[in-house]
């Protein structure tokens, strides 16, 4: 961080790997060809490029032809819910995701729902878990797509994709999976759950912004249709120019998370469970997501008897800054509190005051102390704050 | 020593902007959409960027949309506007893939418009369509990447508008290389990339008019003005807005010594290859832009020829290389389909020399001549 605070949000991003920088700063000063050309610059490019694919794919257990790069997970996502709905544009039909996905899941969805395609939304418990035998009774003759994300980006809960790939197993809808806060650190098996399209990406993972990667399973193929169109690069579903630096940082992201885990993976639950052990101890919080279920980085809160900004101010502005979230990154800029904990049955005030604390791999034992103590030096503030007002 | 001919292409990207970039891989690493110290620095630095890019064509920040490149850019242009506003689809017969190949693939009626033997789009061609009354987006070129050919946007735009269509402009190739100021190009939506004017790969933009309707090509997230979802790319961005201040602040001075070259070239070629065929040559021209054929010889070949002895040029498009099929835009401007699978596309950078120029001009004679001569091809090849 540039000031002397702490980062406790990686779950929005994460501080770069300085081996990653030094893979990009390198392309970016060599590789400055088109690797589409016909010359050795172009050539050098390109096969730069296909190394990038091996440790990416080997992540979730598919071949490196498998994976088509995009720009991001938000973009993977959108190709994926797209893609299969222009496959069927003269034949639209239904789509099942969770209430809590992603807003680059909801939103293709909605705009689906604007031109005719049914959406079911599932609700879930208040642990965050969705029913996989709900999912399969909302599966209709003409379900294209069924959408679940392997960790939820605000509580980090996880869905039980086996049992999900199982119920889809005689069904011809697809099944795609946002791993953008799992994959590389939790185990995914793209066979095992019968997955057909995921999406990466790599900022998420101590890798660089403005890259991600959709796999799209070869055989058999999903139905899936380009979405934008061009140069006809990655295998037409993604034109453009390969921005290479990008790709090889997101190459050099994944050998290093398959270096750290599962050892990186149990450290940074040890750290989280820590966190939540003294923040606990203040009284009156709602621990987000059955802990069973939630990815070793993620530590939603919900505090009781304290006003929802006051709090949030406190602590991104107090001494030293924290680095929180009240949920998602992406809905920050909106007042209404979390729609993650609303439908986890949160009341919309308490769901308000929630942190969201996420871990990393830069992400020490100090930090997590210092923030135990701040936070619950904040919440003691604030709460006798609350009362002395109320008398 | 490899020699680069291909800056339409991609260009290197320049040290200084590297140097803008590296601290946003390093230290600046929170998301701009936090509200947190991290995410606010992001922030910051987004619109300096969204600032240096706008100045760079003229448009205020806030009708800059960052995208993931040009071709992004030119896709949600053209679907975004389409989504919009029902109607027929016009575009010039020269457009790059992303716009040609996106027009071909919409569910939306659409036509090309001719271009002249020079190859600029056909005015009059464009009167007579708009003439139907039910046209609804135009796409034209700044200039085209192969042949260099400017194209009259000004009284393109002058007729879209009077027709009461929206009209798109890809000025990927004119940005950095033309004065080309948004407002002037009278576009409702402008193209533009970074990599083609030394900054990185894997950002462009989207300049566009705020009061035109248009339907975002990525959902989610809310950023960028609900226009494109997706965690912005601080570093890249970072990258693009220093490549657009250098590019307003060496415009001129590249311009002067791009066209240099590109003349010497040109005079040489017509001394050492008369019969060589200078595609475009009478129309006005991007500065650094070259394109011709020599009769007799197979484009990709001559190419390949070439890198082997160090010169990285192109046949045309970089995207369509590879396909053995002659360039859409030279069959547009009615080139005789042979003399166009010949088609050699040089374009010039800010760094490349008159010594560079000379030595291009010493080889490619001792090249042609070979291929025009089986014999000696694998002499060349093994060079």
């Amino acid at each position: 961080m540039s000031r002397a605070g702490i980062y406790l949000d990686n779950a929005a991003s994460t501080p770069v790997d300085p081996r990653v920088i030094e893979v990009m700063a390198d392309a970016l000063a060599r590789h400055g060809a088109n690797p589409t050309a016909a010359h050795e610059p172009g050539r050098q490019a390109a096969e730069a490029l296909a190394q990038a694919r091996e440790p990416v794919a080997a992540a979730i257990g598919a071949q490196p032809a498998d994976l088509v790069w995009t720009s991001g997970a938000s973009e993977a996502n959108n190709l994926a819910i797209q893609g299969v709905a222009a496959a069927f544009a003269r034949q639209p039909g239904h789509m099942i995701t969770l209430c809590t996905e992603h807003p680059a899941v909801l939103g293709p969805m909605a705009a689906l729902e604007a031109q005719g395609w049914a959406i079911t939304r599932l609700p879930v418990d208040a642990d965050g878990f969705c029913d996989p035998a709900a999912l399969a009774a909302a599966l209709r003759p003409d379900t294209r797509l069924v959408s679940v994300m392997q960790v939820n980006n605000e509580t980090g809960v996880c869905q039980d994709l086996a049992v999900i790939g199982e119920a889809l197993r005689d069904h011809p809808a697809a099944l795609h999976v946002d791993a953008a806060q799992g994959a590389g650190k939790l185990p995914l098996d793209v066979d095992a759950i019968g997955a057909d399209l995921v999406s990466l990406s790599a900022h998420k993972l101590h890798g660089p912004k403005g890259v991600g990667a959709l796999f799209v399973r070869r055989r058999p193929a999903p139905h899936l249709a380009a979405v934008w169109h061009g140069g006809g690069q990655e295998r037409g579903l993604r034109p453009g120019t390969p921005a290479i630096h990008q790709i090889l940082g997101m190459g050099k992201t994944y050998e290093l998370a398959a270096a750290y885990a599962p050892a990186e993976s149990r450290r940074i639950g040890e750290l989280r469970d820590r966190l939540w052990q003294q923040l606990a101890a203040v009284g009156d919080l709602v621990r987000n997501g059955g802990p069973d279920r939630v990815a070793p980085g993620l530590l939603s809160v919900s505090v009781g008897g304290v006003h929802a900004d006051a709090l949030h101010y406190a602590c991104t502005a107090g001494e030293p800054p924290l680095a929180v979230s009240r949920g998602s990154a992406c809905a920050a800029g909106s007042a209404e509190s979390s729609y993650v904990l609303r439908a986890m049955g949160r009341d919309p005030a308490l769901a308000a005051a929630s942190l969201r604390l996420s871990l990393g791999r830069f992400t020490s034992g100090a930090d997590v102390d210092t923030a135990g103590r701040v936070i619950t030096a904040h919440i003691e503030r604030l709460r006798a704050l609350a009362d002395a007002v109320a008398v | 020593m490899n020699v680069y001919f291909d800056h339409n292409a991609t260009t290197p990207l320049d040290e200084r902007v590297l140097t803008a970039m590296l601290p946003h891989l390093r230290d600046q690493f929170g998301n701009a959409a936090s509200r947190h110290a991290p995410g606010r620095s992001a922030r910051a630095a987004i619109d300096t960027a969204r600032e240096q890019v706008a100045a760079l064509v003229g448009a205020h920040p806030g009708q800059v949309v960052f995208t993931a490149g040009g071709t992004e850019a030119d896709n949600m242009a053209l679907k975004g506007l389409s989504a919009c506003r029902r109607g027929r689809l016009l575009y010039s017969a020269i457009e790059h893939p992303a716009v040609l190949e996106t027009a071909e693939a919409m569910d939306v009626p659409s036509a090309t418009i001719a271009v002249d033997g020079q190859g600029r789009v056909d005015l009059a061609d464009l009167d007579r369509q708009l003439g139907t009354g039910d046209v609804a987006v135009v796409a034209v070129m700044v200039a085209n990447n192969e042949t260099g050919a400017i194209q009259p946007v000004a009284e393109v735009s002058d007729r879209v508008r009077a027709a009461g269509a929206l009209l798109h402009v890809d000025g990927v190739q004119g940005a950095g290389k033309l004065a080309m100021r948004y407002a002037d190009t009278g576009a409702h939506t402008l193209a533009i990339s970074s990599h083609k004017i030394y900054g990185p790969k894997g950002v462009g933009a989207l300049v566009l008019d705020k009061r035109v309707d248009i339907r975002p090509l990525l959902h989610g997230g809310g950023h960028e003005g609900g226009l494109r979802g997706g965690t912005e790319n601080t570093a890249a961005i970072v990258g693009f807005g220093a490549a657009a201040e250098l590019a307003k602040a060496e415009r001129a001075s590249r311009h002067e010594h791009t066209a240099g070259l590109r003349d010497r070239l040109q005079a040489g070629l017509a001394a050492a290859l008369p019969e060589a065929v200078i595609f475009a040559a009478e129309a006005e021209r991007l500065p650094n832009t070259l394109q011709f054929a020599v009769p007799g010889f197979e484009g990709e070949s001559l190419l390949m020829a070439l890198d082997q002895f160090g010169f990285a040029v192109s046949s045309g498009s970089a995207c369509a290389s590879g396909s053995g099929e002659p360039s859409h835009v030279l069959l547009a401007m009615g080139v005789d389909p042979v003399v166009a699978r010949g088609a050699i596309r040089v374009s010039l950078g800010k760094d490349n020399t008159a010594d560079e120029i000379d030595r291009f001009l010493a080889v490619l004679p001792q090249v042609a001549r070979s291929q025009s001569m089986p014999g000696l091809n694998p002499a060349v090849m093994g060079a």
